[in-house]
């Protein structure tokens, strides 16, 4: 059974909020539902099915049903990190293919920014963790595990950081135009490479924002979608893996979209050329910049190249990307990126990005995120959308 | 500048071989008996064939496969990745890092964390 063409995300709705100290995440989750639904025209009792990961409350679906009050037939709470939505996205596919649900949605929300979590420190991880009694005396944090990746990166390929500092360039000439965006100043290479250095080789404007908040997914069935007003966005491709350590045998400069790319691609019978719009995962610069090679949008090391120049820049380069600021200037809601990924590709291929950064006649979108930590194990998933 | 403690390592019934031999400053690694091949970090079963695996001594020199320096705490510290010439890429900190770079061989010095367990880093031979 293949899932190419079974699933249309008919919802699509990312909080305003940037700081949320007077919400819970609970709050959150439902607001971001409640404006997804909206958004399709649909209500709660129209969901059947609810796919929620690790930001969410308690014991996930069970907390999460019973607060939103949902009665459901299809559950399912796989954790791929900040790329669980993409994957999620997929399962609804899936799900709705087998008859198992009819409408799908999939929440995402947290509070990092108003907990004070920080990428220079260690967040609590599951106590039982295989590899902590061999790891975490070394203070492994977000930010040290992926600027191994770049040291290595740039050890190995020559890439630098002034290319690495045209990812976040880019993220912020998007940004200017997106009113919730967290960081709007439109900065140069100049500005990234004068920023404080957190963790050799990146800086700090190499680093994604830190924000509050939230977003939500409605995936149907072909005849609930064409029931409806929205524009028709559905799956083409779709792939998931998860990459680790390998048993000491790790290669730094790749990461899981090695496999997930060429799957996707392969199921959706496209190829990167024809990616018109790409939302790649920007936890840093140089997630963005491994993932591209990784998804085939360039050769293996050619990647600072690709980038630089403002290659990324709706409208200047040749790959439009992340045209709502990402996570680099506008959201990274809950410390995971793979939500906000799938929603402005949604925006792209409805034509509903802002005018600034709309790709004319978006038929074709790739999102694609990572989650967990680039440097030691991670999630990859990757998602091709059509425009109807 | 403030004093750099390495958090406690966790327990675990699958590191105690290790750090009881830790204490008596003998560096071990682990080898699949069917396979042949060393890995890290180190666990019961091997993780490229499933074939049990066996304590040895590992020479405690390497190579930097990659580094980064956290700046933004009191004190600086080096975090690293170490390919041990057994094979195995290992995690590890470096207590001299910012005087070494990609590609430098670095031999194996015991640091004690917290409570006193010694942790393997690295430092320049
Ligand atoms: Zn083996």
């Amino acid at each position: 059974m293949s899932i190419k063409r079974q699933g249309y995300i008919v919802g699509a709705y990312e909080h305003p909020t940037r700081k949320a100290p007077d919400r819970s995440v609970a709050q959150l989750h439902a607001e971001a539902a409640a404006g997804a639904l909206a958004d399709a025209g649909l209500s709660k009792d129209d969901v059947d099915g609810y796919f929620c990961a690790g930001d969410a409350p308690g014991l996930g679906p069970i907390a999460m049903a019973d607060y939103m009050n949902l009665r459901l037939r299809h559950l399912d709470s796989t954790d791929l990190g900040g790329c669980s939505y993409i994957a999620h996205v997929a399962h609804a596919a899936e799900a709705i293919a087998a008859g198992r649900c009819e409408v799908a949605l999939i929440t995402l929300a947290g509070r990092p920014r108003s907990e004070g979590q920080s990428g220079t420190r260690a967040r609590a991880a599951a106590g039982d963790a295989p590899n902590l009694p061999w790891e975490a005396a070394f203070r492994p944090v977000t930010t040290n595990m992926y600027a191994m990746c770049a040291a290595r990166h740039m050890y190995q390929y020559g890439t630098t950081a002034e290319q690495l500092a045209w990812i976040k360039v880019a993220a912020s000439h998007h940004a200017q135009h997106n009113p919730h965006a967290m960081l709007r100043d439109v900065v140069t290479v100049e500005q990234v490479l004068a920023s404080p250095i957190i963790a050799d080789p990146l800086h700090r404007m190499d680093c994604c924002v830190v924000t509050d908040g939230g977003g939500a997914l409605v995936v149907t069935s072909a005849s609930v979608a064409r029931g409806l007003q929205r524009p028709l966005v559905r799956l083409l491709g779709a792939a998931e893996t998860v990459q680790g350590q390998n048993g000491g045998v790790l290669n730094l400069t790749c990461s899981g979209a090695i496999r997930t790319g060429p799957e996707a691609f392969t199921m959706a019978g496209v190829r990167p050329a024809d990616i018109q719009y790409a939302s790649v995962y920007d936890s840093f610069t140089i997630t963005v910049l491994i993932q591209l090679e990784d998804l085939g949008f360039c050769a293996k090391g050619e990647g600072g190249r690709f980038v630089a120049d403002g290659n990324l820049i709706s409208g200047v380069g040749k790959l439009p990307w992340n045209t709502d600021g990402g996570g680099l200037c506008n959201n990274h809601p809950a410390n995971r990126g793979g939500i906000t990924k799938v929603i402005e590709a949604v925006r792209q291929l409805r034509g509903e990005a802002h005018p600034a950064v709309q790709v004319p006649n978006c038929g074709l979108a790739l999102a694609h995120g990572t989650g967990g930590l680039l440097g030691s194990r991670h999630g990859s998933a990757s998602l091709i959308l059509e425009r109807v | 500048m403030g004093e750099s403690v390495l958090p406690s390592p966790e327990a675990s019934p699958e590191s105690e071989v290790f750090v009881a031999a830790a204490r008596e400053g003998r560096f071990l690694i682990r080898r699949c008996t069917a396979c042949g091949k060393p890995h890290w970090y180190p666990r019961a079963l091997c993780p490229f064939c499933f074939g049990s695996t066996v304590w040895e001594q590992a020479s405690g020199r390497g190579t930097i496969y990659s580094l980064s320096t956290m700046r933004r705490v009191d004190p600086p510290y080096t975090i690293a990745y170490v390919a041990l010439e057994e094979g195995p890429i290992m995690m590890t900190n470096l207590v001299d890092g910012d005087a070494l770079a990609i590609g430098a061989p670095v031999t194996l010095v015991w640091v004690a964390a917290a409570d006193g367990t010694p942790v393997p880093c690295f430092r320049q031979p």
